[in-house]
């Protein structure tokens, strides 16, 4: 006879910790990341073909929300990237006191958001020089 | 109380099977990935408001194509290694797990097919 076990952890009674919250995010990132390869293998593609296939490209890809989505593709690369350092130090035992997890945690939040505000700058320069 | 056998406990090793290897290159992948992403990301930059020549110029040399495969390959090995861990976490029915992984698998190759042969078709200018 199946018995009603008692789930752990009740994730809907949880208090949300900060974290917990980075963790999930790591995870969010990774699987959009994968998800927007295929823009990537797009563009290559439309290199190589040059002609009307670039061009459409090229179009498709300055639409605001293509450009909305390539955003928050760089975000979750620079997130994921910081978290994925963090993630590597954990592999070889450094940084499991809870002090060192919070302030490694801030320091993945600020930095990413960092690297992503001086991409955008350095590319919206870059585009108005070029325009 | 451990469930590590006697064995295990006095060679102080974890498997050495399927689930090491993965994991293991799951961190390589990522090792080489932080310096992939950073040149990727600045040249990216450097790229934008290109038009189509500068761009094959850009791609067709040696170093370009050999970087953007080495980060676009890597990514798609590692980005697949890490969705099977996601997907063998969520999806327990047998057939939608075994669906979700082949199609991860063969969308990894198809475009990793794809980067290869669009960067060749560059570099030999074809
Ligand atoms: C930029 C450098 C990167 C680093 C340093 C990095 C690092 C890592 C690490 C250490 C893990 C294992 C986390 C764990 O044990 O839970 C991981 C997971 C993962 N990564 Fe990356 N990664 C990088 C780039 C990417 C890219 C470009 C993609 C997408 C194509 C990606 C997709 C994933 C996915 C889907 C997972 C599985 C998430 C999970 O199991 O929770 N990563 N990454």
């Amino acid at each position: 006879m199946l018995k009603e076990r008692p789930l752990s952890p009740h994730l809907q009674v949880y208090r949300p910790q900060m974290t917990s919250m980075l963790s999930i995010l790591h995870r969010a990132t990774g699987v959009f990341l994968f998800l927007g390869s295929p823009l990537l293998v797009y563009s290559l593609w439309g290199i190589a073909e040059g002609g009307t296939h670039f061009q459409q490209m090229t179009d498709c890809l300055s639409h605001w929300f293509a450009q909305l989505l390539i955003l928050g593709w760089i975000y979750s690369l620079f997130y994921h990237f910081c978290n994925g350092i963090r993630h590597l130090f954990w592999d070889v035992g450094h940084g499991y006191e809870m002090k060192t997890l919070y302030a490694s945690g801030n320091a993945v939040l600020l930095i990413s958001i960092a690297l992503t505000a001086i991409t955008a700058y350095f590319a919206l320069q870059n585009l108005g020089g070029a325009a | 109380m451990s469930l590590r056998s006697p064995l295990s406990k006095a060679q102080g090793l974890g498997s050495a099977k399927h689930g090491f290897s993965h994991w293991w290159w799951q961190r390589v992948t990522a090792i080489a990935l932080i310096p992939l992403t950073l040149w990727f990301v600045y040249s990216l930059v450097c790229l934008l408001g290109s038009d189509h020549a500068q761009l094959s110029q850009w791609l067709a040399q040696p170093i370009n194509a050999s970087l953007v495969l080495l980060f676009v390959l890597t990514a798609l090995f590692h980005g697949q290694t890490g969705m099977q861990v996601v997907i063998e976490d969520y999806v327990h029915s047998t057939w939608l797990n075994l669906t979700l992984l082949l199609s991860i698998k063969f969308a990894s190759v198809a475009m990793a097919v794809l980067a290869i042969i669009s960067v060749l078709k560059v570099v030999l200018g074809g």
